[in-house]
């Protein structure tokens, strides 16, 4: 098979998984040579429309330091079961009204307190540091978790690219909004877009990920397509998903669900058993394909990792 | 329509009717279409089914008056008792997956957490209409004190709806939906009260 240097590949260049597969199939059917394979593709190229950034195209990376070596919850549940408010609010929603979601072109602006603000377009995001492969434990406020092997890299990677000023001291995240392709966001009770926060040193730690990917490909539309935060000792939604948008800012920034009711979730919103959320317990939960539930971990097990950025903190106080 | 409602076998058949969602779930289960949190699956299955039956049970008897259809009384108190079947499932998959069936924690849980309190609350209160659903019931307590008691239901939806509501975390439209049916059923016996107080100063 004839390929190009990959430099030259771009995102949207990369074939489809249902192409692959059907193109397999379809060569394992007639037994063709290499040759036809060359010119099915570069024809696939030309009926494909480039605009559009595909799920579930394989991903080159290596594996990281981070891993979980608890059992990997299946594609299928991962991709079935969550939440993605602006695709409607029932756990099976975004799967179904996401998947005509248009992911490319993308571009993702840093901006606010540096020096040099500036737009990546997703190729670039997908250059600019090798990726990894991290297993990481997910736990949702609702008391469910998953276990996931995303792909990305630490998001310094990125922020390290910037000569924030002194005045930076937080990063905000926003999400891609557009009501004509998120017409099920109506009525959910949240304010869109989506927006979320860190402070400066939460997103410098090497846990904080970059997500470009999951199961050896790219994101599924519903699991937060093209880029997305995967923050494992804090709750789920704190993982900000289809992100448009990184600014370096001075004070604490708003964040969608606190912004919704600020006594039930918090801008740290770290995974705590201890503290419960004021209407149900934290301190059990049920990972997924489990019948009984069992003990959420501080900081969901990553304290190591993470427990000295709250040193002196009131946890209870700050949740 | 009288005949048919006064049949032996309507009575058979709404009974099997009200096993549907159940032998669905079941369906369900046994070909392992539960989804990928299946107790999660069958708690609001069950819930949902329990506040449906529960307004099922409240809409009898508005719609034996306003469409002149006595008759429909001899299918309140099945359906009634189909609420309290499906409350009893969902209470099972709360103390058994949740809690473990550990009742101390399950006891804290439910003095702790007020939307756990309200829907315990709601369940308990169906407890004694449930025993005292019988004819020889009504018979010991008679019939006024009997409806006396039975009133109690109308608490238990209410309670119901309000655990659904403190349930949810931010999209309250199916709460609010259910909350708006018992509001109606619940409006129209007041409203039955007042006109007749009036129908009788009048008088």
């Amino acid at each position: 098979m004839l390929i190009r240097k990959p430099s030259d590949l771009t995102y949207a260049d990369v074939t489809p998984k249902a192409w692959y597969l059907n193109r397999r199939k379809f060569l394992q059917g007639i037994g063709i040579a290499s040759a036809a394979a060359v010119a099915s593709q570069s024809l696939l190229r030309m009926a494909w429309p480039s605009h559009y950034a595909y799920a579930g195209t394989k991903l080159n990376y290596v594996k990281s330091q981070f891993d979980t070596d608890e059992k990997i919850t299946p594609y299928n549940d991962v991709t079935h079961y969550n939440n993605f408010y602006e695709f409607g609010t029932d756990k099976g929603d975004p799967a179904k009204n996401s998947q005509q979601f248009r992911t490319s072109p993308w571009t993702v602006s840093v901006e606010g307190e540096v020096a040099n603000p500036r737009k990546f377009s997703i190729d670039e995001i997908l250059k600019l540091a090798p990726l990894e492969e991290r297993i990481y434990r997910h736990r949702c406020v609702e008391a469910w978790s998953i276990v996931v092997p995303w792909i990305g890299y630490s998001l310094s990677n990125i922020l390290k690219l910037f000569q924030p000023t002194e005045k930076a001291k937080y990063v905000a995240f926003e999400s891609y909004y557009d009501l004509k392709q998120m017409p099920q966001s109506r009525g959910t009770g949240l304010d869109y877009p989506y927006v979320e926060g860190l402070r400066l040193d939460e997103a410098m730690n090497p846990l904080t990920l970059l997500c470009v990917g999951m199961y050896g490909e790219t994101l599924p539309n519903q699991d937060g397509a093209p880029v997305r935060m995967v923050i494992p000792w804090k709750y789920g939604f704190k993982s900000i998903k289809s992100i448009v948008k990184i600014k370096f800012v001075k004070g604490e920034p708003p964040t969608t669900w606190s912004r919704m009711a600020s006594s039930e979730y918090g801008f740290y919103s770290n995974v705590n058993p201890d503290v419960d959320h004021p209407r149900w317990s934290q301190a059990k939960e049920r990972r997924l394909g489990e019948i009984l539930k069992r003990k959420t971990l501080m900081f969901n097990g990553y304290g190591d990792l993470v427990a000295s950025m709250y040193t002196g903190m009131n946890l209870k106080k700050n949740f | 329509m009288r005949p048919f409602l006064s049949s032996k076998w309507t009575k058979v058949m709404v009974f099997l009717v009200c096993l549907i969602p159940l032998a669905l779930l079941i369906n369900r289960a046994l070909s392992g279409r539960l989804g990928a949190n299946p107790v999660e699956f069958l708690q609001h299955a069950t819930g949902d089914w329990t506040l449906r039956f529960l307004i099922f049970t409240l809409a009898i008897t508005p719609l034996r008056k306003l469409l002149n259809l006595p008759e429909l009384i001899r299918f309140r108190r099945m359906l009634g008792l189909f609420a309290f079947f499906y409350v009893c499932l969902h209470f099972l998959t709360y103390i058994g997956p949740d809690q473990s069936f550990d009742l101390a924690g399950m006891g804290k849980d439910v003095w702790k957490r007020p939307f756990i309190t309200v829907g315990f609350l709601a369940f308990v209160l169906l407890i004694p209409l449930a025993i005292t659903s019988t004819a020889g019931w009504i018979r010991r307590l008679g019939g006024r004190r009997w409806q006396m008691l039975h009133r109690a239901v109308y608490l238990s939806a209410i309670l119901g709806v309000i655990h659904y509501y403190w349930l949810v975390k931010s999209d309250v439209r199916k709460p609010l939906f259910y909350g708006a049916l018992v509001a109606i059923l619940l409006g129209y016996r007041v409203w039955a009260v007042v006109a007749k107080k009036v129908a009788a100063r009048t008088a």
